[in-house]
C-alpha cells in the first residue's frame, strides 16, 4: 500500500531496460492487491498510468522538462515558505502592552522590490527556454510514412481504430491512406527497442463531440476534435497493456471511455494483424449459428459491421474479431460470457446511458447471440 | 482607539423604512419591502454576499455528493447523468453565483465608504445589477424543474461549466437544459457589466477631497482593475452564447462541426472570457489582503506603487493567455509556445505581490486575529496554487496534466485556498463594521482550523491522483488504477470542510445577536470606513471627509508622525 501511495515519486523505471527486476516485483505485488488487473499471462497490465514513469520517447521528453520545472517550483516553494514562516515567527505582537507602540513604518524599498522582480524574470526565462525547446522537439518531429499509421476516431463512448497503409500521394504530396482493417478500443502496436524504432502515428478524428486520447506512460494527451484532424506519436519501449482514459468531457459515459494500448513484440503484432485481416469466423456450433441468424435478423446489423456478412453498420464498433478483444464496452468490463450476455440483454446495465439500445431479445436469443459473438475470434 | 463606543445610528429624518432586520420594530413585510426597493449600496452589498453564501451552500452540497460518489471505485451512489449535472451546476454556480456576487458585494459595500462617498454613482443601476444576478441564479436552478421541457430529455444542464461545443448542439444536448445555462449566464452577464461600469464611474468621479488616485486604498485600486476586466471579459462570453442560441434555434452553423462549423471557435471565445474571469475572481482576494495584512502587521503596505503596477500588469497579461487552456487541442508549436510564454509572465507580477505582503509583515508586530490567520493561510496556499500554475503553463507538462485531477487540485487551491480564504478573512474583518458586532473568536477558530485541515486533506491528494492519470469529470473509476487511497482521503476531507462551514454559519447568526459590541474601529485600522459608525448610517459620513495621505486615520491618530510627510 505504501509503495502504491509513493509510486508517483519513485517511478519504477526511467530508461529503457533499466530497473527490470524491480519492475517485475512491483507488478507481482500489484497483481495481489488489484484483482481487476488481469489479462493475457505473458503481457503485464500497466494499470498505474503514472506520468512520472514514462515508457515512450515523447512521454520521456515531457517527463524530463516536467522534472526540471517541478524541481524549480519545489525550490521556490521552500524558499518562499521559509520566508513566510520566518516573518510569522519572528515578528508576532507581544501582547497588548507591546501594541501601544507601533513598529517602524516602512513604505517600501526600491532595491528590494527590484530584486524580487528581476530574479523571477530570470527564472521565467529559463522556463521559457525549456518549454519552447520541448514543444518543438515533440510537436515538430517528422514521422516517416513507413511508420505504422492508425486513424483513431472518437465516438460517444468508444474508440474506432482504422489501421492504414499508404496508397500514393495527393497533388500536394501528402500521403493518401487506405484502410486495411477496422477494430475498436484496444490499440495494438509494436514495441520499439534500441536497434529498431517502430513509431506509430495516430491520426485523431472525432465522429461527434470532442474527446481526448491520453495514455500517460506513452505520451501526453491530444484532443480528438470533430472537423479537425490531430496527430500524436508513440514508440513504446516495453511490451504490455497500457491504461488510459478519454480526457475531455464528452457526455454521459465519459468515465467509461477507457483506453487500452497493447504493445506487442513485432512477431506477436504481425500475428495479431494477420488475424484481424482474416475474414470473420463462420460458426459451426448450432447455438452460435442460430445466434448469427438472430444477429442478422435484428437491427444489430444497422450499427455493427461483421466483415463479409450482411452486417455493415458503422455507427457502433466493428465486431468482425470481437472475441479477440480483452475488454467489453470500451473497458467497462472484462470479456467473459456472463458480462457479454449481460451486455446483449441490456447494455445500459453495465454502462448506463450507452447509445446502444436494449434490443428486447428473448432469453434464448440472448444466449444464442452471446454464443455467436464469442465465436468471433 | 474607539474601543467601547456604542453603535448609535444617528437620527435621520429620511429613513422611512427600518434599516436593519432585527433592530427595528418593523414587520416582515416592511423588511422585505425595504430589501426589494433599496438602492443603498450597503444593503445591496450585503444582499449580494448573503445570496452568494446561500448559493455557496447549495453548490457545496453538490460537491459533497460528488466526493461521496468518488470515495470508492465503481460506486453507485448517484447515476452518471445526475453526477454530470452536479459537476456542471457546482462549477457554474461557484463561479457565477458565488464568486462573482460575493466580490461585487464586497465592492458595493466598501468602495464608496473607502473613497468617502455617500453611495455608488448609479444607485438604481446598482440595484438592477443585483436583481439580474439574483434572478438569473434561481433561473439556472429552476432548470431542475423545467429542464425536461417538450422532449422529456435533460434536466439541469450537464455540459460542464465550460459548455464545450458541439456537446451543446441540438444533436447532443436535447431538451432545454443547455438553454437554461446559456440564458441564465447571459442575463447575469448583463448585471455584471452594469455593476462593473458603476464601480469604474464611482471610483473615477466620487472620490472625496484629497483622495488622488495615488492615495486611493489598494482595495479600491484592485476593484477598479477588476471592473475593467469584467467589462472586457464578459462580452466575448455573451457573444458566443448568443451564437450558440442562434445555432440551436435559428439554424446557424458557428459551432456545428457536421456543417463545417468549428468546435475550437467556442473554446477561443469561452477562454477569452474564462481566463480573465479567473483573475476577476482572484484579484478581489488580493484586494482584501492589501487592506488586512497591513492592519494586523501594524505597518503600511510594502511598495504601494509597485502593487498598483502589479495589479495592472496581471490584468493586462491575463487578456493574452487564454489559449493555455487549449494546449491539447492541436495548436501549432508556435501557438503553444506563445501562450506558454505569456502565461509564465503572469508569475512575475504575482510573485511581486506575494513578496510585498511578506515584506509588509517583515518588521511589523503581527496580531494573529482571525482575519490575519486566514490571510497567512492564503499566502501559503496561493503560493502552492501559483507554483502548480507554473507547472501547468509549461505546455508539454500540460499535455500530461491538462484535464487531470492535478488541474482540479490547482484551481481549487486558487479559488478556495486563494479566493475563499480571503473572503473569510474579509468577512471576519468587516463584519463588525457592517453589523456593529464582533464575530466570535472561539467559533471562528473552530472554523479556521477545521476548514483549513479539510481543505488540504481534500485537495492535496488530488495532485497525486492527477499524476497517476486520473481524468476530471468522471463519475466513476475502475479499481486497481492506484487512485483509491487518494480519492478516499479527498472525500474524508469534505467532512472537515463541512464542519468548518457549519461553525462559520453559526458564527454569523450567533454573533449577529450576541457578538461583542464592536465600536467604530475595532482593529485600530487606517482607511475611511473605520471613521464612521458601525454599522454606517445611510449617508455613510455626516461630513464628507478630506484626506491627505493613503492612511487618513493614521494621520488622525498620529499627528506627530503623519503619513503625508512621506508621500
Amino acid at each position: 500500500m505504501i509503495r502504491r501511495l509513493l509510486s508517483p515519486f519513485f517511478p519504477t523505471s526511467q530508461f529503457p531496460g533499466a530497473g527490470k527486476s524491480c519492475l517485475s516485483i512491483f507488478w507481482a505485488a500489484l497483481a495481489l492487491i488489484a484483482p481487476a488487473a488481469v489479462a493475457s499471462a505473458d503481457e503485464p497490465n500497466r494499470p498505474i498510468a503514472n506520468m512520472f514513469d514514462p515508457l515512450s520517447t515523447p512521454a520521456r521528453m515531457i517527463h524530463e522538462s516536467s522534472l526540471l520545472v517541478s524541481l524549480i517550483c519545489l525550490v521556490i516553494f521552500l524558499i518562499v515558505t521559509g520566508m513566510l514562516v520566518y516573518v510569522v515567527f519572528k515578528f508576532p505582537s507581544k501582547g497588548a502592552a507591546d501594541d501601544r507602540k507601533e513598529p517602524p513604518q516602512v513604505y517600501g524599498s526600491s532595491q528590494i522590490e527590484l530584486a524580487w522582480t528581476v530574479i523571477p524574470i530570470l527564472i521565467t526565462i529559463v522556463l521559457i527556454l525549456v518549454t519552447t525547446r520541448t514543444i518543438g522537439e515533440i510537436q515538430d518531429r517528422k514521422i516517416p510514412n513507413a511508420a505504422l499509421h492508425v486513424r483513431v476516431i472518437g465516438h460517444q463512448w468508444w474508440w474506432e481504430l482504422q489501421y492504414l497503409t499508404q496508397n500514393g500521394v495527393d497533388k500536394e504530396g501528402n500521403p493518401v491512406w487506405k484502410t486495411d482493417f477496422v477494430t475498436a478500443n484496444e490499440l495494438h502496436i509494436p514495441v520499439s527497442d534500441k536497434n529498431s524504432v517502430r513509431p506509430t502515428e495516430l491520426i485523431l478524428e472525432s465522429a461527434d463531440v470532442i474527446h481526448s486520447y491520453w495514455v500517460p506512460q506513452l505520451n501526453g494527451k491530444t484532443d480528438v476534435v470533430p472537423n479537425h484532424t490531430n496527430h500524436m506519436w508513440l514508440d513504446p519501449w516495453s511490451t504490455g497493456t497500457y491504461f488510459g482514459n478519454c480526457a475531455e468531457y464528452c457526455g454521459t459515459q465519459h468515465a467509461n471511455m477507457l483506453i487500452r494500448v497493447m504493445v506487442q513484440t513485432p512477431e506477436d503484432f504481425a500475428k495479431w494483424v494477420a488475424n484481424q485481416k482474416a475474414p470473420s469466423v463462420i460458426p459451426t456450433d448450432s447455438v452460435a449459428l442460430q445466434g448469427q441468424k438472430d444477429f442478422f435478423g435484428n437491427s444489430c446489423v444497422n450499427c455493427h459491421k461483421v466483415d463479409g456478412t450482411v452486417a455493415v453498420g458503422t455507427f457502433g464498433p466493428n465486431l468482425t474479431h470481437f472475441a479477440s478483444r480483452s475488454w467489453l464496452g470500451s473497458g467497462v468490463a472484462l470479456q467473459n460470457q456472463a458480462d457479454i450476455r449481460d451486455w446483449v440483454r441490456d447494455p445500459n446495465h453495465l454502462k448506463p446511458g450507452v447509445l446502444m439500445p436494449d434490443m428486447q431479445l428473448s432469453e434464448p436469443q440472448i444466449d444464442q447471440i452471446t454464443a455467436y459473438l464469442m465465436t468471433l475470434k | 482607539m474607539a474601543h467601547g463606543s456604542t453603535t448609535t445610528v444617528p437620527e435621520d429624518d429620511f429613513v422611512i423604512t427600518p434599516t436593519r432586520p432585527g433592530e427595528e420594530k418593523g414587520t416582515w413585510s416592511a423588511v422585505i419591502q425595504d430589501l426589494l426597493f433599496t438602492v443603498d449600496h450597503k444593503k445591496l452589498g450585503l444582499m449580494y454576499i448573503g445570496s452568494g453564501l446561500i448559493f455557496f451552500v447549495i453548490a457545496g452540497l453538490m460537491a459533497a455528493a460528488i466526493r461521496l460518489q468518488l470515495a470508492i471505485p465503481n460506486a453507485h451512489f448517484i447515476s452518471p447523468d445526475v453526477y454530470n449535472r452536479f459537476f456542471t451546476m457546482h462549477g457554474t454556480a461557484m463561479v457565477f453565483l458565488v464568486g462573482m456576487p460575493i466580490i461585487f458585494g464586497m465592492a458595493n459595500y466598501l468602495v464608496p465608504i473607502m473613497i468617502g462617498a455617500r453611495d455608488m454613482a448609479f444607485p438604481r443601476l446598482n440595484a438592477f445589477g443585483f436583481w439580474m444576478f439574483f434572478f438569473s441564479g434561481w433561473f439556472l436552478y429552476f432548470s431542475y424543474f423545467a429542464g425536461p421541457g417538450l422532449y422529456n430529455a435533460g434536466s439541469a444542464p450537464d455540459i460542464g461549466w465550460f459548455a464545450y461545443s458541439p456537446l451543446t448542439s441540438k444533436a447532443f444536448s436535447r431538451g432545454h437544459s443547455s438553454d437554461y445555462w446559456t440564458l441564465a449566464l447571459l442575463a447575469s452577464g448583463v448585471g455584471s457589466v452594469a455593476t462593473a461600469l458603476n464601480i469604474i464611474v464611482t471610483t473615477i468621479s466620487l472620490r472625496c477631497k484629497g483622495m488622488t488616485l495615488g492615495r486611493m486604498p489598494l482595495f479600491v485600486w484592485t476593484f477598479l482593475v477588476v471592473a475593467f476586466l469584467v467589462i472586457l471579459a464578459i462580452p466575448p462570453l455573451s457573444a458566443c452564447q448568443i451564437m450558440l442560441i442562434l445555432d440551436r434555434y435559428l439554424g446557424a452553423k458557428f459551432f456545428d462541426t457536421q456543417a463545417g462549423g468549428s468546435a475550437i471557435l467556442w473554446q477561443h471565445f469561452f477562454w477569452i472570457f474564462g481566463h480573465p474571469e479567473v483573475y476577476i475572481l482572484i484579484l478581489p482576494g488580493f484586494a482584501a489582503m492589501n487592506e488586512i495584512v497591513p492592519v494586523f502587521s501594524r505597518k503600511p503596505i510594502f511598495g504601494y506603487p509597485i502593487m498598483v503596477g502589479a495589479n495592472v500588469m496581471i490584468a493586462f497579461i491575463s487578456l493574452g493567455v487564454w489559449a493555455h487552456h487549449m494546449f491539447t487541442v492541436g495548436m501549432t508549436s508556435l501557438g503553444n509556445s506563445f501562450f506558454a510564454i505569456s502565461t509564465m509572465l503572469v508569475a512575475v507580477p504575482t510573485g511581486i505581490k506575494i513578496f510585498n505582503w511578506i515584506g509588509t509583515m517583515y518588521g511589523g508586530k503581527i496580531r494573529f486575529e482571525l482575519p490575519m490567520l486566514f490571510c497567512i493561510a492564503f499566502l501559503f496556499q496561493f503560493l502552492i496554487a501559483g507554483l502548480t500554475g507554473i507547472m501547468l503553463s509549461v505546455a508539454p507538462f500540460d499535455w500530461q496534466l491538462s484535464d487531470s485531477y492535478f488541474v482540479v487540485a490547482h484551481f481549487h487551491y486558487v479559488l478556495i485556498g486563494g479566493l475563499l480564504f480571503t473572503i473569510f478573512a474579509a468577512i471576519y474583518f468587516w463584519y463588525p463594521k457592517a453589523f456593529g458586532r464582533m464575530l466570535s473568536h472561539k467559533l471562528g477558530m473552530w472554523h479556521f482550523v477545521l476548514f483549513t485541515l479539510g481543505f488540504h486533506l481534500t485537495f492535496l491528494p488530488q495532485h497525486v491522483s492527477g499524476f497517476l492519470g486520473m481524468p476530471r469529470r468522471i463519475y466513476t473509476y475502475e479499481a486497481g488504477r492506484g487512485w483509491e487511497a487518494w480519492n478516499m482521503m479527498s472525500s474524508i476531507g469534505v467532512i472537515f470542510q463541512a464542519a468548518g462551514i457549519l461553525f462559520f454559519v453559526w458564527n454569523l447568526i450567533y454573533s449577529y445577536k450576541k457578538g461583542k459590541i464592536a465600536g467604530d474601529d475595532p482593529w485600530d485600522a487606517w482607511t475611511l470606513e473605520w471613521a464612521t459608525t458601525s454599522p454606517p448610517p445611510d449617508y455613510n459620513f455626516e461630513k464628507t471627509p478630506e484626506v491627505r495621505s493613503r492612511r487618513p486615520l493614521w494621520d488622525l491618530k498620529h499627528p506627530e508622525d503623519p503619513d503625508w510627510k512621506y508621500e
